[in-house]
Formats: structure tokens, sequence, C-alpha cells
């Protein structure tokens, strides 16, 4: 099962090479990975998503906590949490379809950020399904080249 | 106080309690060289290849249970001591190795000597460190000591540019214990979890504790002792766990695991609750997972939460120093009048007849034969002759295995050997690091021929400390462990394993200026260590022994505990 892991950590050199060679060292997959500074410049947030079955899930955050330079260890998918993806996607945009890709990019509130007289890029923000719907509906039309970032997500506030 | 980086480093190992240093100089320390001839309370110890300063200084840790340093250069120097890390790692040994590196101005440049041993050690240290700032130097050193001694202990390596120890520094006192953000380990268990597993302890009909390298390093043999002895649980231990309660004790079952016991192993498979202390389930120990203690129920106690459940699941996990968790597990017993000892006894008493019958039916033992040396009655007289009360340390291989089998470890801190990584070459560099430790005492390396060699220049630092090291080597002219596997498994193609060109290990001892002894005859054994033992040098003992002599009892890799190949 997928597992969107978060890890607040000490804004150290080669922080980030601790926590990817401890996944490659011990064979555990990351299938997407980011990170950047908090609002403490010291303390970094890496997202990643991973899968595997509990006990290799329980192992991960287990040896994360173990590296000294790491400060919290949360697995997502135990609380209710809002997760974002982002991508970059350079469509082709003539005459005939520049009309189609701006309505569907409408219909997935996404915007266009780069134009040419054969392309647009559109900034696609969402889940990975969703981001994953609009590829698959803009691929006939022609699709050029793609960015995406990594996942990031927060656990969802507390109700009152 | 403005000092040099170099005096800083100095001030702080004095700070730490250090008073022995293993190292090897070069281009990139040779401030900090210069600085230890100003400290003359600090007894460097210089080894003859880096790797053995990292595995002295390890076993200097082990008898101390206190930290040890080692301090190389740059480059080659800190790429050697890559294995004795490694191995301190597997074993949970606090060290700390202070490399030499390239000025920083020139890290990433390629330059002479320079290698990211920060980036090369980061899979195989508890933590480690670049100090890029003269200012970090002082704090991060602090941090270190105090990150490889507590939790669960483990080699930390401090990389030191050459600008940094050369430059000046505000050196200020120590204003308390080190305290970090993010690290705090976990000493004290659960009451919850402590009063679980006490239930579960009064209601077992047939318990075994299982007892690891965490109670020697927790210093809880004690506790340890207690708890077998109020209410008759009998004790097998790992490797790493021999002297952590009595071997001659009539409750311990010896070691456990691939060549362990058959009545521990059978214990194990048996029992109805297995009480695992400071150990992790190590596929040496476990055999096939699925069929290792099959009907009992676990309780794990561990400092290292991410062992718990690694490999084999635990119905009561004890997140908690050992000595701290078995001493409330003591005082529950204690305070809930759980200790009716007759009662306990009584229900106990098929459990250990069963156990008595299975030593009966396959004791540890070996086939004697005329006029040939066997290996264990090599061992089994050091043991008579030293009264089980030398510290031994091993090479890796039959030797080790035969060492674990045969020797009676009465104490904890007297038996070193690399369990975790298996290192080959560790026994002699270990026997000076433990005799630098406990100068007093007989320091035994049991070495086979094949390993001797791969750190046998550290003869040479044992004559020049005057470490009346003794070694015994169990000269089978093979790489004895792996020929026994090719003898079982490989239908006896034994593939680089004679070791055709042997030195003339008497005359090498000479050569370093040490006593060579040979024993050929089993009735040469008894004189020839009793030689050794009179002698005040370091002395090898050459045994010549039966060529193909296997150690037994023997569980087939991914078998289970239960399908072992005996004598």
């Amino acid at each position: 099962m997928k597992h969107t892991i978060s890890v607040l950590l000490q804004n150290k050199p080669g922080v980030l090479s601790r926590v990817t060679g401890l996944f490659s060292g011990r064979g555990f997959n990351i299938e997407s990975l980011s990170v950047a500074q908090t609002l403490e410049p010291e303390v970094s947030c890496l997202t990643l998503v991973t899968s595997g079955e509990d006990n290799i899930i329980e192992q991960i955050t287990k040896q994360l906590h173990k590296l000294i330079d790491v400060i919290k260890v949360t697995d997502m998918s135990e609380t209710e949490y809002v997760e974002r993806e982002m991508a970059i996607i350079r469509v082709k945009a003539e005459a005939g379809t520049r009309a189609e890709v701006l309505r569907v990019i409408d219909i997935f509130r996404g915007k266009v950020v780069d134009v040419s007289s054969k392309s647009y890029a559109v900034e696609i923000t969402g889940n990975a399904s969703k981001i994953n719907a609009v590829i698959d509906i803009l691929r006939p039309i022609g699709i050029q080249e793609i960015v995406k970032t990594g996942t990031i997500a927060m656990t969802r506030a507390k109700k009152a | 106080m403005k000092i040099t980086g170099a005096q800083a480093l100095m001030k702080c190992l004095k700070e730490q309690g250090v008073d022995v240093i293993f190292g090897f100089p070069g281009g990139a320390v040779i401030d900090i060289y210069d600085e230890l001839l100003r400290n003359e309370d600090l007894t460097h110890v210089l080894v003859r290849h880096e790797q053995a300063a990292v595995h002295a200084a390890d076993a200097y840790a082990r008898v101390k249970g206190e930290v040890g340093v080692a301090l190389v250069t740059s480059g080659p120097g800190a790429t050697n001591t890559v294995t004795g890390i490694a191995s301190a790692y597997c074993d949970s040994i606090p060290i700390v190795v202070f490399t030499g590196q390239v000025p920083t101005q020139l890290i990433g440049n390629d330059a002479f000597q320079e290698v990211d041993i920060v980036g090369i050690t980061r899979p195989c240290t508890k933590h480690n460190y670049l100090v890029k700032d003269v200012n970090d130097l002082i704090p991060t050193i602090r941090e270190a000591f105090h990150i490889a001694r507590t939790g669960r202990p483990g080699p930390v390596l401090v990389d030191l540019p050459k600008d940094i120890v050369a430059s000046m520094v505000n050196y200020t006192e120590p204003t308390g214990p080190v305290k970090m953000r993010t690290y705090r380990p976990t000493y004290e268990p659960h009451p919850g979890q402590i009063e679980k597993a006490c239930k579960a302890i009064v209601k077992a009909k047939k318990p075994v504790i299982y007892a690891g390298g965490g109670v020697i390093a927790s210093n809880a043999s004690a506790e340890l002792t207690e708890l077998s002895h109020k209410l008759n649980i009998p004790v097998t231990m790992t490797l790493m766990g021999l002297g952590g309660f009595p071997g001659t004790d009539p409750l311990s079952m010896g070691m456990l695991g691939m060549h362990g016991t058959y009545y521990a192993n059978m214990a194990v498979a048996n029992c109805d609750l297995l009480i695992a202390v400071g150990a992790r389930f190590d596929d040496r120990v476990t055999g096939r997972i699925d069929a290792f203690a099959p009907n009992a129920k676990i309780i794990h106690i561990d400092i290292d939460p991410s062992s718990i459940s690694k490999n084999v699941g635990v119905d009561i996990p004890i997140v908690a120093d050992c000595k701290h968790a078995l001493a409330g597990i003591n005082g529950w017993l204690k305070r809930n009048n759980a200790l009716d000892q007759d009662g306990q006894l009584e229900k106990i008493t098929p459990w250990l007849n069963e156990i008595r019958e299975w030593k009966k039916k396959h004791p540890l033992g070996y086939v004697e034969e005329t006029g040939v040396i066997k290996p264990q009655f090599v061992v089994q007289k050091l043991d008579e002759l030293t009264g089980g009360n030398a510290i031994i340390t091993t090479e890796v291989g039959q030797n080790q295995m035969w060492a674990a089998q045969f020797y009676h470890f009465n104490k904890p801190r007297t038996f070193m050997t690399s369990g975790g990584l298996g290192v080959m070459g560790y026994g002699l560099p270990a026997a000076i690091g433990a005799q630098m430790a406990a100068p007093g005492k007989t320091v035994i390396d049991i070495a086979g021929d094949g390993s001797i060699q791969m750190n046998i220049q550290e003869l040479a630092t044992a004559r020049q400390y005057k470490c009346p090291v003794k070694i015994a080597i169990l000269n089978n002219n093979y790489l004895g462990m792996v020929r026994q596997w090719q003898e079982l498994f490989y239908d006896k193609k034994y593939s680089a394993t004679p070791l055709d060109v042997a030195p003339d290990f008497v005359a090498l001892a000479k050569a370093y200026g040490a006593v060579g002894l040979r024993a050929t005859k089993p009735s040469e054994v008894e004189p020839v260590i009793k030689e050794a033992l009179a002698t005040d040098n370091t002395v090898i003992m050459d045994f010549v022994i039966a060529r193909e002599e296997g150690v037994y009892p023997m569980v087939p890799a991914g078998k289970a505990t239960t399908e072992m190949l005996l004598v």
C-alpha cells in the first residue's frame, strides 16, 4: 500500500543523502520525494511517497527516526491529510487545438504559463490521480514535455 | 581562551576521559600529532595499519565500557578504517574515529589524499561529521562522544580538515551534558509493558532467556542473573552476549543459532515464552524465520526501536535500556510477590528436565583422535589453564566458533569478537586494544592461520607497547570455515581454501622479537600453553590441528535451527 511520509529534519549538508542512502541501502523504494526549508531556516520538511507492507512501512519510519538529524516522522496515511503535486505540461497548441487545450485546463483549474505559436505550457496542481487524468486527456492532442514535482502533504487541522 | 583546533581536540579528549588513542599519522593530521607530543597524559598507540587502530579502539571500548578513540589521516588512512567502523556499527560498539581531511578550500578538488569519508561512512556509522568551521569543532567533538556512548552505542566519525585544526578557536569549559533537539534515546521502560512482560513470565511453563550484546553494553549482567536465578529460567546467549551470563552456571545453555548447542536450539524451538534481551534476531541466530520459536510468546527488550519486530514479530516489546528494563521486571516480580520460588520451581522442573535430556543426548563435544590435536581440545585447555579468567579475542571463522563453544565466559567484557560483520583480522588488533585497557590481564587471541595473516603486521605494535598478548593459531592450513561449507554443500570442491604457502609462524614471531611456540601432538598442547602464559612477551602458539575438523553442531543456512548437523 502507498504511504505518504512527512519528515522534519535538520537543514544540514548531507541530510538528504542520509535519507536516500537509508532507502537504497535497505532496499526500500521512493516513488516521489520533495524537500524544502520550513519557516524555521534550520529545519527542512521532506515529503516522500513509498509503498510496502505494514511491517516495511514500520521499519521505514523507525529507521528514519533513528537518523540523528531527523526531528519528526509522520506517516500521513494514519491521519486525514491533503496532498498536492504540480506538473508543467507542454502541449501542442496550433490553430485547430488551442481552444480544446484551454477548455481542458479550465476544467482542471490549470493555467497557461508559457505560450508560443505552436504550443502552450500549462500548470496543473492536484493529487496524483488528477494530474494523471489531465495527462491522459492531453495526450491525444500531443504532449511534448512534462515536468512534475514530488508530492507534498499536510495533515488537516483538527476540527473544533 | 584562544587555542588551536588541535589543542582544542586534546582538551576535548581529556574532558571525555580518553587516555589511549590508537592511530597512524599522515599529512592531514600532522598538526594533531605535533600537539600530541605536548600531551603526555594521552597515550598514543601507533598501529601498523589503520584498520587495526579501529579494531583496537573497539576492543578497548568493550573491555573498559568507555568510548574508544582512533585517529588517522585523510584519504587512504580514512578508507582503511571503514572495515573497523562497519564492524563496530554491527556490534554497537562506542568509538569515535577522527580522520584528517584536506584543507577546506581544497575539498571537492580531487586533492592529494582527498576522499569523501563522510559520504563513504554514512551507512556504517551511527552519525558522522565534517567540521567546516573551527567554531563548530568543540561542540561537534562533544556531540560525537555523546552520540557514540548513549542509546544504542555505535561508531561516530569526525572528519577534520587540516586548516581547521590549525586555526584558532575560543575554548570554553563544557557547561553540562550535551543536549540535542533530535536525539533522545529512551532508557526507561514503559511500566505497562513491564507489567505485561511480568505476567507472561509468571505464567510461562517453558520460558527461555535469549541474551545478546545489549546485556553487556548496558552492564545488565547482575540484573539478568537475578531474573534467571529467582525463577530458574534457562539462559542462552548470542555470540555477542557471551559473558553476559556465567557460562558455567547450571542454567546456562551456551550459545544458540547456527553453531549453537543442540539443547539451546531445541529449548528455543520448544519454549512457550522467549525473553529476548538486547538481541536482534540475527539470521545466524534464527535460521529459517518461520521455524524460530514457533510456539512462543516473545518479549523483546531493546533500546533501539528499529530492532523490534524487524525480523520476527514480537508480542511484548519493551523499548528501554536492558539494565533498566530487567531491574523493572525484577522489581515488579518482588512487589507483586510473584516469586513463590517453591511453586515456580515445581512448575518449571519438567522443562529443566527436558533440557537436561537434550543436553544428555547431544552434549557439546568432538571426537578425539590419537596423535592429532583437536582444536576444541586446545580451547578447552586454554579455558582450563586460565581458569576461564582470560580476555579472549578471536578472528573469524572456525576459530571464532570453537572459542565461543568451548571457552566458558563467566564475566561480561571478556570476549571480543567481530560478531555482526565477521571481520577476519579483528583478533590481533583487538587483543592489543584489550591489553591496553587491562594491562595486568591475560589476553589471548584465538586465531586461524588464515585470518591471523590479515593483520599480522600488528605483531610490531604489540611488541612496541609491550603487550604480552598470546596468539593461539589453530592451524589447519585451510580457510577452514569456507572449506567446511565446501565439504558439506559443494561436493568437497575446495576452491581457493587450501593455504598452500604458509609462513612459519614460529620463525615469524621471532622476526618480530616475539616468542614462537609450536605443538604438533596433543601432549604438547598443555606445555606450550603453560610456557606461553608464563612468558612476559608477545607469544604465537602454533597449534597444528586436525586439518579437516568441522564446527558442530551446524544449522545449514536457511534451515530451521532444529535441523542441526551434529558431531
